[in-house]
């Protein structure tokens, strides 16, 4: 299984029936195909749609449905759309259970950056601090390294985008919480141990009384 | 509610003007009126909108034809020509948090003079604002958007301007279209008053001043 497949079906296992779930670019997006077995769940798409569907068959496309990369997607029976006041709405307010979000670098305490390099890339936050800020629940995928270098450090050196820690980290090595604002390892993924998660982590790293194998 | 042609609608919008511009990465962007703003050669114009759409599309063709001077969005991500222009110091580029700046837009149409949000406390965005505690919450206050136009794309539009939009069409263009001075719609379809149901409304006829004619 690659990286990207581990990733994305744990995440998958963190839905919940009837939740509202926004999944950001790029491994996220994996997620909503290993939605479990009787789990059904509302995607939404911060440009104003909740049902988001797979994209529909070659020329089926519709101009005006697209996803929030302006790709094209379709609308699952019982879909709504709506304006991006509402949608920002929803996400601020209270509405959505949960963000699955990609990263340049998670700190030991939780938080998150990723929407900027300065210098070299800046492509604005989009709706990444007003998902991070207001999602009940927020998890970061992101593969455990870039370049060989941890992405879980001690410290942030790129611009935060959010104050608030995130809730859960899964790479294709481990599942990593916060509690009490220190990360700390609760799964790893088949094969590797706690020793091999440790050498790839910048951050100190506490690990849990018991730690599990991903079941995936 | 006056139709419009194409150009004199684009004639109305003089070089500097602010204009708030519907779409999300081009989709729900009125395209002709930006293609004829390109024609007619704009400059300095503030664009205020979610992104800076691609190269060719929707507000990146303003970009590419250098007719702005300012851009106020969310993501400028997908565009090459505003990151290189941007570093080249020949465009300036206010970033602001999606959700910030909607409700910013929202704000300068309802007649507030901003909002309180948690989005951005404790992060780069929070400098030079005011920090405001409201029950033991912090919240930034975020001030009102106005701009001198807004450019609106709508799916149908009746013949006194009552307005509907598609699907993920809808975006910034309602929103938008209660913040400007002077809001032109490029509709896909106008239809005679009554099809539209007055439920069906997203944007009533009296905030509308010009639609753009077919021909």
């Amino acid at each position: 299984m690659d990286a990207q497949t581990i990733i994305a079906r744990r995440i998958a296992q963190e839905l919940r029936d009837g939740m509202l779930v926004n999944l950001g670019i790029g491994i996220p997006t994996l997620v909503s195909k290993f939605v479990p077995p009787g789990v059904r769940v509302y995607f939404q798409s911060e440009n104003g749609l909740i049902g988001t569907g797979a994209p529909p068959a070659e020329g089926m496309h519709h101009p005006l449905l697209t996803d929030a990369g302006g790709k094209p997607v379709s609308a699952l029976p019982g879909a709504s759309t709506f304006d991006s006041a509402m949608s920002f709405g929803l996400i601020r307010g209270g509405h959505l259970d949960m963000t699955v979000l990609g990263a340049l670098q998670v700190d030991a305490a939780g938080r998150l950056a990723n929407w900027m390099i300065p210098g070299k890339m800046v492509p604005g936050m989009g709706g990444a601090m007003d998902l991070v800020s207001g999602a009940k629940r927020v998890i970061v995928g992101m593969q455990h390294t870039a370049k060989g270098q941890s992405k879980i450090v001690r410290q942030c050196s790129l611009p935060l985008t959010s104050a608030r820690p995130v809730d859960l980290v899964v790479t294709e090595l481990a599942v990593i919480a916060f509690p009490g604002g220190r990360a700390t390892l609760l799964e790893t993924a088949p094969g590797v141990t706690v020793g091999m998660v440790r050498e790839a982590t910048d951050a100190e790293l506490a690990v849990a009384e018991r730690v599990c194998t991903m079941a995936l | 509610m006056k139709t419009i042609l194409l150009k004199d609608a684009a004639a109305l919008i003089p070089d500097g003007a602010s204009v708030m511009i519907g779409g999300f990465m081009g989709v729900g962007t009125p395209e002709r009126l930006l293609d004829e703003l390109v024609r007619q050669g704009k400059r300095n114009l503030t664009v205020i909108a979610n992104d800076n759409a691609l190269p060719g599309i929707g507000i990146g063709k303003l970009i590419s034809a250098g007719a702005v001077r300012k851009t106020i969005a969310s993501h400028i991500g997908l565009n090459p020509e505003t990151q290189k222009k941007m570093l080249a110091g020949e465009l300036e580029v206010d970033l602001v948090p999606q959700g910030t700046l909607i409700e910013r837009i929202r704000a300068g149409g309802f007649g507030l003079g901003g909002v309180l949000t948690p989005t951005g406390v404790g992060t780069v965005v929070e400098k030079g604002k005011q920090r405001i505690e409201v029950e033991g919450k912090p919240y930034l206050l975020e001030t009102a958007l106005r701009a001198d136009f807004a450019l609106v794309q709508a799916f149908l539009a009746d013949y006194i301007g009552n307005l509907y939009y598609a699907l993920t069409a809808r975006n910034f263009n309602p929103v938008i279209a209660m913040a400007a001075d002077t809001v032109i719609v490029e509709a896909d379809n106008i239809v005679p008053v009554g099809v539209i149901a007055p439920d069906q409304v997203v944007t009533p006829a009296p905030v509308v001043d010009y639609i753009l004619s077919h021909t």
